[in-house]
């Protein structure tokens, strides 16, 4: 018998676009149209890491997002990759959900695919970066968890041996399958999917699921089962003086030293 | 906001050696008790580290609980969380702060999660401020890699659960002269919770030298330092200035510099007197890295780069000619110094 292997993905905009992110003074709200969406880029390490082992170990992979309707996208792309189905949470009852309620939409949704042996995440998101629905998640799961992952060895049955990076050094863990891992950019190098992978995309599983499909209560998915939320948004002021200094090579950098010798500096 | 429950810091200490962010969330914790009238405390779990609690209480926290066993020397994910939870509960804090390191990172949502309650991460700044003509604990967030700030609240839920960018806040001050009550709380630490994770070993070699945290100097490389074929006039800098290098993502991924001094979302957060960023464009993952710092000094040859909005002092142009002129510049200066 195979794996049961589950990637948490998530649909984000392209980073690179992030300086054209703007903020709507009027409404308040973040403008973000015209900016590509891309499956976030650890999402993409930990569908890697998912589809490495089910080739190693036989199995199957099920990617899950929650998100609005274009998220399928992300979840086509994550097909064309390798994975074996797709599901999509999408829902206006989803709408507004912090990291709690997120990892709760994702915990029934789970309680009703059944049992895994092995969920990937990516370790955060480059939009909001809070690293947080991975280990919510496990907590709501009750399976062990482990963040900052860079690497991973298979030992004897259901035995993993897991690599976490700290600050300046790392720890090596031993873990029981059905685990949880939240993978970093050093664990392996996403592939690119083929011209064979992408046609195989139409014969695969995609379905989409509301609140209702997955028995999740209304009061602990979206706003509702938010325990923050959001009470403004606003640019941020550097407030730097942004003095660009002007002159001849020579003279800029002796302009620029009298003035940091002026703030006191150097 | 109730003005019953505590706040507490959930101090972190490797072989009891204390994590530095304990200091920043206890300035921040100290601020926002007097300002809400109620106690400061902190939490601490290891072993043997009384040490530790002694210098939470010379840093201003009132009552210390701790948890000492010798299963809890290193930290461990569930024996940690569970325990943590299990104090939480009883005792009621209406705010715990947690320093966003790699463990406090994993801790805290699992802490947060257990409670069934808010939880805001790598928040830079906290206040109570009002929202809707009513008073709240505003909890300061970047977002979109630092573009803009969100401002979050957690109306209802308690304790509020809040992790903390180390790097970003003020440390307090020693004070032996402080007065605090070491709370010893007997954790009841069980084999099941070592059942499914192990602990096989914890390497952690923090580098020689200053540390990039502490630094009042740090000097930056980024890509642009491709055209000057590596690090060595970062480095030269760094050294006239008494300072400490530091790189980019790309600079790291061209192995200029170490992973671990790495300025960035993924990497450190500095606050110096004086940050010098040299070739690096200016992505909003790293500007919000160095957001503390006193003066910031960009170099790069780009006049439209970001930087320069990020920047008190700008030098437009190309790094061979002026990082050379900067070096002699600089090292004029010292000279008379050292006679």
């Amino acid at each position: 018998m195979g794996l049961e292997i589950l990637v948490c993905i998530k649909q984000v905009p392209h980073p690179d676009h992030f300086s054209e992110i703007r903020l709507d003074v009027d409404s308040g709200r973040i403008v973000r149209e015209d900016i590509p969406a891309v499956i976030n880029p650890l999402d993409r390490n930990a569908l890697e890491e998912g589809l490495r082992i089910k080739e190693r170990f036989s199995g199957r992979v099920t990617v899950l997002s929650m998100g609005p309707p274009q998220a399928q996208k992300a979840l086509e792309e994550a097909l064309a990759m390798g994975a074996d189905r797709g599901i999509l949470l999408c829902d206006v009852a989803f709408a507004g959900a912090d990291t709690l309620a997120t990892a709760n939409a994702l915990f029934y949704a789970i309680r009703k695919l059944g049992k895994f042996d092995l969920i990937y995440c990516g370790n955060e998101t480059v939009d909001s970066g809070t690293a947080q629905v991975g280990p919510q998640l496990a907590e709501l799961l009750d399976i062990p968890q482990v963040s900052g992952v860079q690497e991973v060895t298979f030992g004897d049955e259901n035995i993993l041996e897991v690599k976490r990076a700290l600050e300046y050094g790392y720890m090596k863990v031993r873990l029981k399958l059905p685990a949880l891992l939240c993978v970093t950019r050093d664990i392996n190098r996403p592939r690119l999917p083929t011209v064979q992978s992408i046609m195989e995309v139409a014969q695969k599983e995609m379905v989409i699921w509301k609140a209702k499909d997955i028995g999740a209560p209304p009061e602990s998915v979206g706003l509702k089962g938010s325990p923050t939320c959001a009470a403004g948004v606003y640019e941020h002021k550097a407030g730097r003086r942004r003095e660009i200094i002007q002159g001849s090579t020579e003279e800029k950098v002796q302009r620029a030293v009298a003035r940091l010798k002026e703030l006191g500096v150097i | 906001m109730s003005n019953s429950g505590e706040i507490w810091v959930i101090g972190e200490q490797r072989r009891g050696r204390l994590e530095e962010v304990s200091l920043e969330l206890l300035s921040k914790g100290m601020a926002l008790s007097q300002r809400m009238g109620v106690t400061l405390s902190a939490v601490l779990l290891g072993d043997e580290v009384e040490e530790v609690a002694r210098e939470f209480v010379f840093h201003g926290a009132e009552k210390i609980y701790l948890l000492e066993d010798a299963r809890l020397r290193y930290y461990h994910s569930e024996a940690y969380a569970r325990l943590l939870a299990g104090v939480i509960k009883e005792h009621e804090p209406q705010v715990v702060l947690i320093g966003a390191t790699e463990i406090g990172k994993e801790l805290a949502p699992k802490v947060a999660a257990k409670l069934r309650t808010g939880l805001t991460a790598h928040c830079i700044d906290l206040y109570v401020g009002e929202v809707d003509a009513s008073p709240h604990l505003i909890h300061v967030v970047p977002g979109w890699g630092g573009n803009l700030v969100m401002h979050i609240i957690c109306p209802q839920k308690r304790p509020q659960v809040v992790t903390m960018k180390p790097g970003v806040l003020p440390k307090t001050v020693r004070d032996d002269n402080k007065k605090g009550k070491i709370i010893r709380v007997k954790p009841d630490v069980t084999d099941e919770d070592f059942n499914r994770i192990e602990t096989v070993e914890v390497v952690e070699e923090p580098p020689q030298g200053k540390s990039l945290e502490s630094a009042e100097v740090v000097v930056c490389g980024g890509w642009g330092m491709n055209a000057l074929g590596g690090f060595s006039k970062v480095q030269e800098l760094a050294d006239i200035l008494g300072g400490v290098v530091a790189g980019t993502r790309p600079a790291v991924d061209k192995g200029w510099v170490d992973e671990a001094r790495m300025i960035g979302q993924s990497g450190k957060t500095v606050s110096p007197g004086l940050f010098l960023s040299l070739g690096a464009s200016g992505a909003m993952h790293y500007t919000t890295s160095f957001m503390g710092s006193k003066v910031v000094l960009a170099v790069d040859h780009n006049p439209q780069a970001p930087i320069f909005q990020m920047a008190d002092i700008g030098i437009v142009g190309d790094l061979r000619e002026i990082l050379p002129y900067l070096i002699e510049e600089l090292k004029k200066d010292r000279m008379p110094k050292k006679f």
